[in-house]
């Protein structure tokens, strides 16, 4: 039987293959429950302080913070992008990519420049390839975020914008809808919107300490801080779920190559035993 | 029953507590501030320190520890929005030039212009090889 040892050593190997993609499969579903509980844990956080920050800035209009104010001419824009630091997730990081480069062209089509803070290993090495301007980044946040690693990133942006370097900036990331669906989104975080903000139910004054304008400034960094780490939590959620997706699939893909091999190796023993049967009759008809 | 007023301690990464109070006390900048029932509207920075939020029914205090953050008072809320890393002028600054260096190491030796054509094939290649991939697996079924 000359080919089926062959046969069998692939069969093997992917058996072997298949094991893997199977053992990443259950971790990505166990992280993608751990992750996506961490997306919902940021949310009343990212709701008390949008509320909070709505508030002040209807009752405290005198104060304009620079995040609140849109300029006039837009030449600079800057644009976080966040990406997972590990591969293996479907076109999760192609497909955020894409989005980021497709807004870039026309960006450089209407001569403004760029810069970029990465976060995440893949964007990062995307965009270092292909030679964008990268100020800042941060990469192997690990499987939970935290605030402390994104709070250096985040701020090169936000004094980027203060100091009049970028005249707006943009976040790109991918949305976590259900474990199947996950969708690249590209929104803009400064100037702070104040729709977005929405308008806060009641009116009223606080007694500020230690006064208006710190605690103003104070608050409003850590709401788009906020608003970049739910981005990361959620974009943590979509990749687990995206790789636990992708690994299903390569295991199903295994499953059906090692069938097809299991039946060419045993039309292939039929065969042989077929061969030998029919030897050993034509022998004893000969005798 | 004693008034109570409603207490959320929230940060970043998750919701630390949640509930009735009859009273909070809470480390403000500008030394600690106690909080009753029905306070004006109160704003205010938080220094590190102990919150501590005096339950209902319940002989001891509960006591959370903040890294910093905004206390925010309404007249039957209170909320603290906690920070979960120790803040500061300083420290923030260090952070972010941390993160610039990186980036500076990252993008060393790279050319400058930006290269759309070759990072358009890049991506093409891989959408590529997912589409072969989604084909095969289709063929299979």
């Amino acid at each position: 039987m000359p080919g089926s040892k062959e046969i069998r050593n692939k069969i093997k190997s992917i058996e072997n293959t298949r094991k893997i993609t199977k053992a990443m499969e259950m971790v990505a579903a166990s992280k993608m429950r751990k992750a996506q509980d961490r997306m919902r844990a940021a949310r009343p956080y990212a709701e008390k302080i949008r509320n909070v920050a709505a508030h002040l800035s209807h009752a405290h209009p005198e104060y304009k913070h620079p995040f609140l104010i849109k300029r006039d001419s837009v030449k600079n824009v800057g644009l976080i992008i966040i990406t997972s630091d590990k591969g293996l997730c479907g076109g999760l990081n192609t497909n955020v990519l894409r989005m980021a480069l497709s807004r870039m062209k026309e960006w450089e089509g209407e001569g403004k420049a760029i810069s970029i803070c990465a976060i995440g290993n893949k964007g990062l090495g995307f965009m270092s390839r292909i030679g964008g301007n990268v100020k800042s980044q941060v990469h192997g946040l690990g499987d939970a975020p935290h605030m402390e690693k994104l709070i250096g990133p985040v701020k090169v942006m936000l004094d980027a914008f203060v100091s009049g370097e970028i005249d707006a900036l943009y976040m790109c990331y991918t949305r976590f809808i259900n474990t199947m669906k996950q969708e690249p989104v590209l929104e803009q975080l400064l100037p702070l919107s104040g729709e977005k903000l929405g308008s806060a139910e009641g009116h009223w004054d606080y007694i500020y300490e230690p006064n208006a304008k710190e605690v103003i400034d104070d608050l409003l960094i850590r709401y788009v801080e906020s608003l970049v780490f739910h981005a990361v939590a959620e974009n943590m959620a979509s990749e687990q779920s995206a790789r636990m997706v992708a690994m299903k699939a390569a295991s199903d893909n295994a499953k059906n190559v090692i069938s097809e091999l299991k039946l060419m190796y045993n039309k292939e023993r039929q065969a042989a035993i077929t061969k030998e049967i029919s030897e050993i009759v034509s022998g004893a008809a000969a005798v | 029953m004693a008034m109570t007023i409603h207490v959320d301690i929230v940060s970043a990464e998750q919701s630390i507590y949640s509930g009735l109070a009859e009273f909070v006390a809470a480390p403000a900048v500008r030394g600690e501030v106690g909080i009753y029932p029905r306070h004006a509207p109160f704003i205010s920075l938080l220094r590190p320190g102990a919150v501590r939020v005096k339950v209902p029914n319940q002989e001891e205090e509960e006591v959370i520890f903040v890294s910093g953050g905004i206390l925010e008072v309404q007249p039957s809320v209170v909320t603290v929005l906690a920070d979960t890393a120790i803040r500061g002028h300083d420290i923030d600054e260090a952070k972010a030039l941390e993160a610039k260096q990186a980036a500076e190491e990252a993008m060393k030796d790279k050319s400058s212009k930006l290269d759309y054509a070759r990072a358009q094939v890049e991506l093409a290649e891989a959408m590529a090889q997912l589409q072969t991939i989604r084909k095969l697996r289709k063929k299979d079924h």
